[in-house]
């Protein structure tokens, strides 16, 4: 088998493998950086918690438009703004901390969808929104999820300053007379859009692979926040490359073959990134004269 | 004319009051230390003066309230030692009243983040980034950035805790500098000798108010005396307080 046919034939003859590249690459450019935000936040866990509320959306959607891919976006895209939105102020206005806030209620979220999809589906159509399925995406979709890394980026990059400051010294930001509250709501919002996008093609239980798996990987390689954010695109969209042909060459699932491409990067990170890895911990070398 | 004025103002978490009908001014270029026991209120009667939080009750009153006339310095606890941003990116953000979130940074701009960082004893170091530096050197950053945000009322919560006497030196110059400069400065501080040595002003505080005035007067034994009877721990079936209630 030559280099061609191992790694472009695939992209070249179907369509389908096409539209899986351009939807993972949106999702990259869209959804990566926002990674890099979530874990310089300490919110990782948390938009794995509004990923996995977005089912009970996608699901209503489900139950009247059956398996159309636009229909459960939209749908997901409401609940996980509702979800965002009630576990938010609940936070604010209650004595729970973020996690335990949003915790609590995307397990309520998680449970009313399959109780529905169970309820009017089967076993299959469960597994499609659970685990998503890249190579099912239509055109309507692909449109969908490009717009949505079209604006995600237009916005971060309108808030970028205002997001670091006020992640790094918000007290800063409300003495000098800008509030920081919206950027933290706004960003919210990019990360839900991004998960709908990303619920498509992976599914709402592995939605966040993409997102978050090369933004925590890229932290032992750089330690400025527009290289991790550079670099976590990159990483992002050669682990689907790499995830989509493993999936065409050894008929694997694609959406576990991706994420666990992204894994695989990320476990070489941990163990060997140039920043407090293991391999800096265990192996530290001779130190400098001054 | 006055800097700040406070209206018998009330902060509280969780309705036990931290700063209890505290009224009072700070003048216009005044140089004032703010003193007290762990917990009588300092960081939180600051964070009110520098709108982070709202009084339940009375008002705080900002002479100038434009955009950019305040800088305030956090207690050194608040902010992550660690976070992935240079000491230049750190420093330029004190022109935020200038730049918003969206306003590039000239390349006068940078000439003036590097003069402020040799003017706290940081030249050279624009490319470093936070986390190689040690406490004393982030302090000094901090005031790097005091010194580009050029704010007339400068608010700091305990600059010198953990930070050793050159620096600490060095730091209270930049403090005397300012407050030749006619700027009204407020410091929250612990060590009552450097009070009684540096700043003029002093505000006692307990909770509610013990002493405000020039710190020889504020700071006797007998007002220390009475701050230190004050029980930081709060009375799980406190009262509701009924002062001012008509």
């Amino acid at each position: 088998m030559t280099l061609y046919q191992l790694t472009l034939e695939p992209f070249i003859d179907y369509g389908f493998m096409r539209r899986s590249l351009i939807a993972c690459a949106a999702i990259a450019i869209g959804g990566a950086p926002l990674g890099v935000f979530l874990v310089l936040r300490r919110m990782a866990l948390v938009g794995d918690a509004i990923s996995h509320a977005i089912l009970p959306g996608a699901a209503i959607a489900f139950l009247f438009f059956g398996l159309s891919l636009s229909a459960m976006a939209t749908g997901g895209l409401i609940a996980g703004l509702l979800i965002a939105l009630i576990a938010g102020s609940l936070m604010r206005v209650t004595q729970l901390k973020e996690d335990a806030s949003f915790t609590g209620t995307y397990l309520l979220s998680l449970a009313v969808g399959v109780l529905i999809i169970a309820a009017r589906g089967n076993a299959v159509d469960l597994m499609h929104v659970l685990f998503g399925n890249v190579l099912a995406i239509d055109n309507t979709s692909l449109l969908l999820i490009c717009s949505i890394a079209t604006v995600s980026v237009l916005t971060l990059a309108a808030i970028y300053r205002t997001l670091i400051v006020e992640c790094f010294d918000s007290g800063f930001l409300r003495a000098a007379g800008a509030s920081g509250a919206w950027v933290h709501q706004l960003f919210l919002v990019l990360l839900v859009l991004n998960l709908v996008s990303a619920f498509q093609a992976l599914g709402t239980l592995m939605a966040l692979g993409l997102m978050v798996l090369p933004a925590i990987a890229v932290r032992f390689w750089t330690q400025s926040i527009d290289g991790a954010v550079a670099l976590a695109i990159a990483s992002s969209f050669v682990s689907a490359f790499i995830g989509l042909l493993l999936s065409y060459h050894f008929n694997l699932p694609s959406g576990p073959a991706i994420v666990l491409t992204a894994g695989t990067f990320y476990l070489a990170s941990v163990l060997f990134g140039r920043h407090g890895s293991v391999l800096v911990h265990f192996m530290p070398r001779r130190h400098f004269a001054s | 004319m006055n800097a700040v004025t406070l209206e018998n103002v009330t902060i509280s978490y969780a309705r036990h009051p931290a700063v209890h009908h505290v009224s009072g001014s700070f003048a216009h270029g005044s140089l004032t230390a703010i003193a007290g026991p762990n917990g009588a209120g300092k960081s939180t009667l600051l964070k009110a003066i520098a709108g982070i939080l709202t009084p339940d009750e009375g008002h705080i009153h900002i002479e100038n309230t434009s955009r950019g006339h305040i800088a305030y310095l956090p207690q050194a606890s608040e902010l992550e030692r660690d976070f992935p941003l240079s000491v230049l990116h750190l420093v330029a953000t004190g022109y935020w009243h200038k730049t918003g979130g969206l306003g590039g940074i000239t390349p006068t701009m940078k000439q003036e983040v590097t003069k402020a960082l040799a003017d706290v004893g940081l030249a050279g170091l624009e490319k470093r980034s936070l986390s190689s530096l040690s406490v004393g050197q982030f302090q000094r950053a901090l005031f790097a950035r005091l010194l580009i945000q050029d704010a007339p009322l400068i608010l700091l919560d305990e600059p010198f805790t953990a930070i050793d006497a050159d620096t600490t030196a060095h730091l209270l110059e930049l403090v005397e500098r300012w407050h030749k400069e006619g700027r009204t400065v407020i410091c929250v501080l612990h060590d009552f000798d450097q009070i009684r040595k540096y700043f003029p002003e002093c505000l006692l505080l307990a909770r509610e108010c013990i002493a405000w005035g020039k710190s020889t007067e504020a700071l006797v034994s007998e007002k220390l005396l009475t701050a230190r009877f004050f029980r930081d721990s709060v009375h799980a079936e406190a009262e509701t307080c009924e002062r001012g209630v008509v």
